[in-house]
Formats: structure tokens, sequence, C-alpha cells
């Protein structure tokens, strides 16, 4: 009781917790009104303190008024969730403090500037008269951004492919129960020589009386989903050989997959674009011309051949020695080991991974645009040169990045939710 | 048996030397072609390009070599500032995305997502094309802490002048060398006669006080040269002295600091969260102060999960701060494998000697991590 009336800053005592509360309360809005008046209507209303500390005042009265409302089994719910959450300790308290502040610099602004302020209708760059963002560019240049260079009159056929090859892709989930076991081989072999022919002969055009359109003018997200795609696809079954050839035990075969491997880890990817434009026609015959595109994508499934290997090597070895021991008890050779008993429970292992991979991937794309062909955000460097529409990078860059966020988060939400799903089943 | 295992070899063997044969021969008839000859010779020959920021002296004047060596060393300079900045910004990220507090949690993890998801190139043209472009001009610039200006242009900082600055150097030096030393005698005391020496704090006092000593009796002499901004015509203004760090190497360290300080920060929570609860009461209930449970009991566990994912990082900063050559910072790639071979058109050699670079940084940073890893892992008896 004594020790208690000194301590002048803590009201533990039940009979002082209401004054403690209130005086907490308070402290802590001055605080926030203080700093909120501040900001946005530069307004100072702690100008009797001295000007050292005044910069820091809000912070000081927010941390004085958690510490005030820190009681202890106080019986009120909120309270003491709000205790135990974000206010234990004084340290603990000023970098709430802080992290509130910041909230409030930073959120009206941001706000206004995405929504409140911005500018969504017409369609020329008078239109944008406000603070805010200018959406009506995102508008104007929307085929643009998706599409590249594609003729406005034929992105039909952009669109019914991608729709043909994902009802394609689905396809393998509803397949009878018979047809199941070749499933691999379907979505392996068949599945990208089906999206091939689509590509290309829809996309590119030349017969069927369609237009034929040079990948040149191939662009925007379409590109992205066409080359990650596809590198995806050539990628896995190459990744697969070199992880069995990395843990053979014949040294050749060993050594050239790890080398193989430790090359392509090793070196930048956009070195291999370099070397795919201006290298790679060198080490060709004299004449033979291969399209821009599909040396891109030779390139990056090379590159991503050596981290999908790496992926499914870690399968490989995260397999009990058990199984390898009973398949060849069976008297099973290499190959049938491996295709029967090995290889579909490490697959199954490894698919969070390739998702990783798959999203690094998708990430890495934007990086074409050092051999000329130009994705979403290559597509944004050339809008943004436009005469017309200058001074709107701001915008596409904040679209571009919605795009890629809202993509590659939900990829990775689903390959954590993968892991956590095969992981109880072992 | 024997066929079973000389067959499939031989046939890659057969495999890979047909594909290097096939490009060799089709190599040496294009470059016939072309009237070029294999060769590193080009490399000594004079290079006429300027370079916008460098690291060693260099102009127009100077060969292919030290406009390669330009390249690496501003690759180099990127990799190290980033992979500092993204250690110490990882650590703390991944510490508060433990913290009890539900608000430091939640921005940690808000930050971890937001920047992760999105791809690094985007970043980069974002700092530099939208972010540092908002900019004040140079006339406009307010001063920083008295003495810098942070403008369109780049950050104008006071540069040091140092005389002598060699002594002060081999003094810093000599100084480790010293506390390496008295570092291992402090150990082998204690493990012989239980005694502790305040090794950080006589540490801490040789490394301040011996270079400190230069400046009295070494001649050694620090000063600065601040920024001064100057009208050199109507509109046009300048700075005079100081150190200019341009705006490129900026948006490209804060990229690659924030883009895989998310990486690291997921590291370092794993590694603690990896560490049982009861490897911390154990500890402290063999009486060990918290500090000493988290010096000698949690983080040497800890980093054992920590590094080699880490390690992994920052290689891929290495190789990511390649993506330089997008916004035109003189990096690597840009000088070499850009500006040297549009000039030269020896597109084999150059990529060739930019991948065998990057090869090489990356085997060497992970041959080092392997050694340090190494030291660390639990020796098992």
């Amino acid at each position: 009781m004594s020790i208690n009336k000194f301590n002048i800053l803590k009201f533990n005592h039940h009979k002082n917790r209401n004054i403690s509360l209130i005086l907490g309360v308070l402290f802590f809005s001055v605080g926030i009104i203080d700093f909120y008046l501040n900001n946005y209507f530069d307004k100072n209303i702690t100008y009797f303190l001295p000007r050292i500390i005044n910069f820091f005042t809000p912070l000081i009265f927010g941390v004085i008024g958690l510490h005030l409302i820190r009681i202890e089994f106080s019986g009120i719910k909120i309270l003491d969730s709000l205790n135990k959450n974000i206010n234990t300790t004084n340290f603990n308290a000023a970098l709430s403090v802080s992290i509130i502040l910041l909230i409030i610099f930073g959120l009206p602004p941001l706000l206004n500037w995405l929504i409140l302020d911005a500018n969504f209708a017409g369609d020329s760059k008078e239109a944008c008269t406000g603070g805010g963002a200018c959406w009506v560019y995102i508008k104007v240049w929307f085929n643009r951004f998706m599409y590249g260079m594609y003729p406005n009159a034929e992105q039909w056929r952009v669109n019914l492919t991608f729709i043909a090859v994902l009802v394609f892709m689905a396809a393998g989930f509803f397949a009878p129960i018979r047809l199941r076991n070749y499933l691999s081989l379907y979505y392996v072999l068949i599945l990208p020589i089906i999206s091939f022919i689509l590509i290309y002969f829809i996309v590119s055009g030349g017969s069927f009386g369609l237009v034929w359109v040079e990948t040149g003018a191939w662009g925007g997200l379409s590109l992205t989903f066409m080359v990650s795609f596809f590198s995806l696809i050539f990628c896995f079954p190459l990744g697969m050989m070199l992880a069995l050839g990395r843990r053979s035990n014949l040294p050749i075969v060993k050594y050239s997959s790890l080398s193989f491997i430790e090359f392509w880890r090793g070196v930048p990817l956009i070195t291999v674009l370099f070397m795919s434009a201006v290298m790679f026609p060198m080490f060709l015959p004299d004449g033979t011309y291969v399209d821009k595109l599909i040396r891109v994508v030779v390139a990056i499934t090379l590159f991503e051949a050596a981290y999908t290997a790496e992926v499914i090597r870690g399968g490989l070895q995260a397999l009990p020695r058990g199984q390898y021991d009973a398949a060849k008890s069976l008297g099973m050779g290499y190959w049938r080991m491996h295709v029967f008993v090995i290889l579909p429970q490490a697959l199954k292992l490894v698919i969070p991974g390739i998702a990783n991979t798959f999203l690094a991937l998708i990430k890495d794309t934007p990086l074409i645009f050092v051999v000329g062909l130009l994705e979403l955000v290559g597509m944004l460097n050339l809008a943004k040169t436009n005469p017309k529409w200058l001074g709107f990078s701001m915008e596409g860059y904040v679209f571009a990045g919605i795009i890629f966020w809202i993509i590659c988060y939900s990829m990775s939400k689903y390959s954590q939710n993968l892991e956590l799903k095969y992981k109880t089943d072992r | 048996m024997k066929l079973k295992k000389i067959l499939p070899q031989l046939l890659t063997l057969l495999f890979i030397i047909l594909v290097f044969g096939f490009f060799t021969m089709n190599a040496q008839e294009n470059m016939g072609a072309r009237g070029l000859e294999f060769g590193f010779g080009f490399l000594k020959t004079q290079a006429s390009f300027d370079i916008q920021f460098s690291l060693i002296d260099y102009d127009g004047s100077h060969t292919y070599a030290r406009a390669y060596l330009v390249g690496l060393l501003n690759t180099l300079l990127v990799a190290f500032i980033g992979i500092i900045l993204a250690t110490l910004l990882g650590a703390v990220v991944g510490v508060a995305r433990l913290s009890p507090n539900y608000l430091i949690r939640k921005t940690a993890s808000f930050y971890i997502e937001f920047f992760r998801n999105i791809p690094l190139l985007l970043q980069i043209f974002f700092w530099y094309f939208a972010a540092l472009r908002a900019l004040p001009m140079l006339e406009d610039a307010p001063m920083l802490l008295n003495s810098s200006f942070m403008t369109i242009k780049g950050l104008y900082a006071p540069a040091p002048i140092w005389t002598n600055f060699d002594v002060f150097f081999t003094t810093i030096i000599a100084a480790m060398i010293i506390i390496f030393f008295f570092v291992r005698y402090a150990k082998k005391k204690q493990e012989q006669e239980g005694k502790r020496l305040p090794v950080f704090f006589i540490s801490l006092a040789i490394f301040i006080f011996l270079p400190l000593l230069t400046f009295l009796i070494g001649g050694v002499d620090l000063s600065w040269s601040y920024p001064v901004i100057r009208q050199m015509s109507q509109s046009s203004y300048t700075f005079d002295g100081g150190l200019k760090i341009p705006p490129e190497l900026i948006a490209l360290t804060l990229a690659l600091t924030l883009y895989t300080a998310t990486f690291i920060a997921e590291n370092v929570r794993a590694g603690i969260q990896g560490i049982g609860k009861g490897q911390k009461e154990a500890a402290a209930s063999i009486g060990l102060t918290p500090n000493q449970v988290l010096k000698l009991v949690i983080m040497p566990q800890a980093l054992r999960i920590i590094i080699p994912p880490t390690t992994n990082q920052y290689l891929n900063l290495t190789k990511n701060s390649s993506l330089a050559a997008a916004i035109a910072y003189p990096d690597l790639v840009l000088v070499f494998a850009g500006t040297a071979m549009m000039q030269t058109g020896r597109a084999i050699e150059i990529v060739g000697i930019t991948m065998a670079t990057y090869l090489t940084i990356s085997l060497c940073i992970s041959l080092l991590m392997n050694w340090y890893n190494k030291r660390i892992a639990i020796q098992e008896k």
C-alpha cells in the first residue's frame, strides 16, 4: 500500500482503476488527435510544449496513455485483450503507437490517390484533372497491356486459345478412372503438343483464313502467361531427368547433370536471355532462323529446369531408403523402380516446391524485354514514352503491381495449402 | 551387367560431344563468315565509350579490360550494400513476425507478403521511374542533416577527404588481427583457468582506439567536402564537391534490399521457430541470464537453420543485381554484355566472360558460406 503511493504512474489499486483508465484514454486520444491535426489541418495544439519534444509529442502522449491503461486483470474484456496484444510493455506500446501513427500518416493520402481523387471517366489525358491517379490511362491502354501489339480485331483468337488450353488442362481432372494411369503422360506429353498446335494455328494464324500475326506483335499479360506456361511444361520433364541423373551412380551421367545444373543456377537469367539473343544464332548453321519467342522459351526452360531438378532431387532424397530396397527386392530394374515406385511418391512431395518454382518463373518473365519481347512491364515502359500520355508511369506500375500481386499471392497461398495438405500424409 | 553400366554413359558422352561439336563447328563457320577470329585480344584495345559511374579511374581512352573491371566493381558494390542492408532488415522483420505484439506481427507479415509477390524488375522500375522522379530539382532540394541533398539527380552527400588514408587502413587491419589473437587467447584462458575476460569490451576498445591513435601520431587527417550548389546558367544548376550517389544505384539498392529482405525474414522466422521451447527453458534452468540464453543457446542453433537458405538469397541478390541493365546502372551486364558487345560484336567471348564471372562470384559466395556452415554445424561424435 505504501509503495503504491510513491508509484505515481501506476494505479494498480482497484479504487484508482477508473481514474487511470480515463486519464489513459485521454492521453492517448490527445496524442492521436494532435498528430491528425498536425498532418491534415496544419494546427498544432501542443505548441506550448518545448520545441525539442514537439515532434515526438504524439508518441509520448500515446505511450503515457497506453501505460496508464495497462491494468492487469481489469475484468473488462476488450481492455484485457488490448493489453495482451499490443500493450505488454512500454517498449511494445511505443512500437504500437508508432505503427498507428504511421497508418494515420500514410493511409488517407494513399486512398485519396488510389480512389477518392482519382479519375475513372473519359478517354483522353484531358479527362484527368484531379490530384489523384489517372485510371483513364489504364482504360485507354488496357488492350495493349493485355495483348501487346496484337491487332485489336484479332484478339478473340488469343482469348479463344486460352480458354481452349484451360479446358484441355481441366479435362485431366475429370478423366475416367481407367484413364487415370495415363494422366501424367497426358500432362507431360500430349497437353504441350495440343497447346502448341493451338497457339501455332490460332494465335499465329496464317492458315484457315486467319491473318498471320508475327510473334513480335504478341505481348502484354497474355505473353507472360504463354511464356511461363510453356517454360513450366517443358522444364518439368527435363528437370526430372536431370534430378535422376544427379542421383545416378554412373559417374559420367552424374557429373554431366551436376555441371549442367550448377551452371544454370550460377548465372543470372538476364545473361541467359542475352545468350539466346546474340550468342545462340552464332551456334546454328548459317541461314537457320529460330523465332525469338521460341528462343526465349528454350532459354527460360533450360534455366528453370536446373531449379526444378533441385526441387525434385529434394523429393527423391526425402523418400525413405526402404522404398528403394523394397522395389529392388521385387526384382524391379532402374526404370521400373523409378516409374512405378519412386517418382509417383517423390513428385507428390515436391508439388509445393514446383509451385514455388513456377511463381519465380512468372516473376522472371518481365526480363524478356532484353530480347525485345514486350510483356506487361515492357508494354508499360513503351506506353510511358508515348508523347500523348507522358507522366503516368506511377499509375502503370501500380496497375501492373496489383495484377502480379494477385497472381503471385494466390499462387503462393495455394502452394502453402498444398504443403500443409501433403505434410499430414506422411 | 557391365554393358548396363557403360552404355548409358557412352550415350551421354556421345550426346554431349555431338552437341558441343555441332555448336563449335557452326560458331567457327559463322565467325569466319563475319571476319572475326575467336580470341580475347580485343580486351587490350581502346574501349572509347564513357561510363556514368565508376569506382576507379576510367574514361574512353582505357581498354575493354578496364571497362570490364569498372562493371564488375559496380556489380559487387550493389551486391555488397544490398546484402548488408537486406540482412539487417530481414533479421528485424523476421523477429518482428514472431513478436507478441499484434500490430507489429501483422505489419511485418504485410510487408513480406506485399514485397515478395511483385516481380523485382517491376519494383526497380517503380522506384526509378516513378518514386525517385518525384524528388525535387537540384535548386529546390531541401538540405538534410545540414549537409546532404536528395534530388532528382541523386543523393549529394559530404565526401570524406583523407590524408594518409593507407596508414589508417593498415591500422584497422592490424587492429582486427590483434583482436583475432586476443579472442583466441581469452578462449584458451577460459578453458584452462575458468576465467572470463571481458572480450567484447576489450575488442571494441582496441578497434576504436588504435585507429584513433593514428590521428594523433600517424599524420592521418579527415576533413569533409560538402556539396555546394552552383548556378551554371539561367535554369541549370550543379553541385560542386561532395559525393554524388546516382539515382540508379539508389533505386537498385532499395528494390534489391526490400525484395530480398522478405525472403531472409522468412528464413529467420523459420530458424527461430525451429528451436524447441525446451532448449530455452533448459538453458534458463541452469542459471543462464536471458542474454546468455540467446547468445549461447538459441542463436547458435537457429543460425544453423538460417544460414543455408540465406546463402541462397545472397546468391540470388547478386544475380538479380544484373537487372541493373534495365535502368542503365553501369553494372557488368550493361557495360560489358551491353555496350562493349555492341561495339566489338564478339558475342561468344563477351557473353562467355560475363557468365563465367557470375559463376565465379556464385561459387565464391557458396564456398565461403559452406565453410562457415561447416564451422557452426553440429559436431556429432
